[in-house]
């Protein structure tokens, strides 16, 4: 066990742990996506709240939940750590600082974005997850299935609509999905460069999916509050 | 002469690693743009001599980019404005009549600062101590022919053997990483069949010995690789990532 730590817990190991635990992240990003794009069904809520509910009461899905809280407590406690260690690297700072020069914004504010990020997921489980699990405070929606049944759900898509006619949560959300865009911009490729996947056969793919999940995901992540204080 | 230019020089002078330095501001008049810029420090230094004043101490040796002594970060950037060149190398036509140049030393905690400009930079040769060498026992010469080589790999091997171990990858990183410094010597050997029976202790020992000396972590900015002098890509840092991974998963080093 004594190689594994040490792998691990090593410069290159930490980075590994960063690109695994990122792109998981990025994979739950799509999930979740397609998910809150039934927000945008002009069916009162049943879809997305038949998903939510589903979400939340599907024992594989409440498992894979957990993980992925783990991760990202793990992606952001590894970063938190990288973080010290690399700012005690270099005891006396320049007077002249010209990043600019030589590395993207995106590069150097990993640690600024990811804890604007952190904050945003903290805020949304609030408004959200906790609400549904724990507030007590989301009624239930009676709905006819296509069987002509009775069904009824927690009705979180009427507390998603309420919460994205405040101006300001949907401020909010726009502005941490740009964050997630600029934290994604690097932390995509850097992911597989970390992993040492660099080569001028599959660099291309890299990028074009990378487009994807800095640009792509992000704006239709924010569309969704858009459209919905909008319309 | 026509077309000399006068410019004011903002200098860190520490007098040695046990005291404190400060930024201190001198003119250069007179400066041909012909110059290097290590000449130009060193008229800087002819007057301050004639003073009676302590010359601005600074690490030069061949003065033709190749020997990795000279260490200035210039205005921000290590080895100045001009990309793929040592500071040596830099010439005062890339300023202008009036220009303030802030000439700090490399920042980081493996290279601590001894005099002015001049870092101790031992600790990279601890780093290739560590592993960044080939263990050939004595015999005959065996013909330079007998071992195999593919023209891709001599001259991606190559591409990181002209790393001249100067520091600047450190000075830019953000993190004071060394890591560009280690891929590349980690990559010439890994890519040649001479250093392949010690491949797997080799990027062991010299990650391990680069952490020792207190330097960062690689966030993949890639700052290293455009302020080297070298150009020594990004490629090299995820060969010794894979290198890492590799031999991580199978050396005996358990």
């Amino acid at each position: 066990m004594n190689w594994f730590i040490s792998a691990v817990s090593s410069s290159v190991g930490k980075k590994i742990m960063m690109a695994l635990t990122g792109l998981f992240l990025c994979s739950f990003l799509v999930v979740h996506l397609i998910g809150n794009l039934q927000l945008l069904k002009l069916d009162l809520g049943l879809s997305f709240n038949t998903y939510a509910q589903f979400m939340s009461h599907n024992p594989v899905i409440q498992t894979i939940s957990k993980g992925n809280f783990a991760i990202i407590l793990a992606h952001a406690l590894i970063a938190l750590f990288l973080t010290r260690q690399n700012a005690s690297a270099r005891p006396i700072g320049y007077q002249v600082k010209k990043g600019s020069a030589n590395s993207t914004w995106s590069s150097r504010n990993m640690g600024l974005l990811g804890t604007i990020l952190l904050v945003f997921i903290a805020v949304h489980l609030y408004h959200f997850w906790w609400q549904v699990h724990y507030g007590g405070t989301i009624p239930m929606r009676e709905y006819t299935d296509d069987h002509g049944n009775l069904v009824s759900f927690t009705d979180l898509y009427a507390a998603v609509m309420f919460a994205f006619s405040n101006p300001y949560i949907v401020a909010f959300y726009v502005f941490s999905m740009i964050a997630m865009g600029y934290h994604l911009y690097h932390g995509f490729a850097s992911a597989f460069q970390s992993l040492g996947l660099n080569h001028v056969k599959y660099n291309g793919l890299i990028r074009a999916v990378g487009f994807l999940f800095y640009f792509v995901i992000p704006a239709a992540y924010a569309s969704i509050p858009l459209i919905i204080f909008f319309r | 002469m026509a077309g000399n230019m006068n410019i004011t020089l903002k200098v860190w002078r520490q007098k040695n690693a046990n005291t404190k330095g400060k930024l201190v501001s001198y003119n250069a008049k007179d400066v041909s743009p012909d110059m290097s810029f290590l000449e130009m420090i060193d008229e800087v230094n002819e007057v301050l001599i004639k003073k009676g004043d302590e010359p601005i101490a600074f690490d030069h040796d061949c003065r033709e980019g190749i020997c990795g002594m000279c260490s200035m970060v210039i205005d921000g950037r290590p080895h100045g404005p001009k990309e793929g060149i040592t500071t040596c190398q830099l010439h005062m036509r890339s300023f202008k009549d009036g220009d303030t140049i802030t000439i700090e030393p490399w920042r980081a905690k493996g290279f601590p600062v001894l005099k002015d400009l001049v870092v101790d930079r031992s600790a990279f040769d601890r780093i290739i101590q560590a592993g960044g060498y080939i263990s050939v026992n004595t015999g005959v010469t065996i013909d330079a022919n007998a071992i195999a080589i593919s023209k891709q790999d001599s001259d991606k091997a190559f591409d990181a053997a002209t790393c001249i171990g100067c520091g600047a990858c450190v000075a830019a990183c953000k993190n004071a990483s060394a890591m560009l410094f280690l891929s590349a010597k980690v990559s010439q050997l890994s890519l040649l069949p001479q250093g392949h029976p010690e491949r797997k202790s080799r990027v062991e020992n010299m990650l391990q010995q680069m952490e020792d000396e207190g330097f960062g972590n690689c966030s993949n900015t890639g700052a290293c690789s455009v302020e080297c002098p070298k150009e020594i890509g990004q490629e090299h840092i995820a060969r010794l990532n894979r290198e890492f991974i590799a031999a991580k998963a199978s050396s005996d080093n358990v």
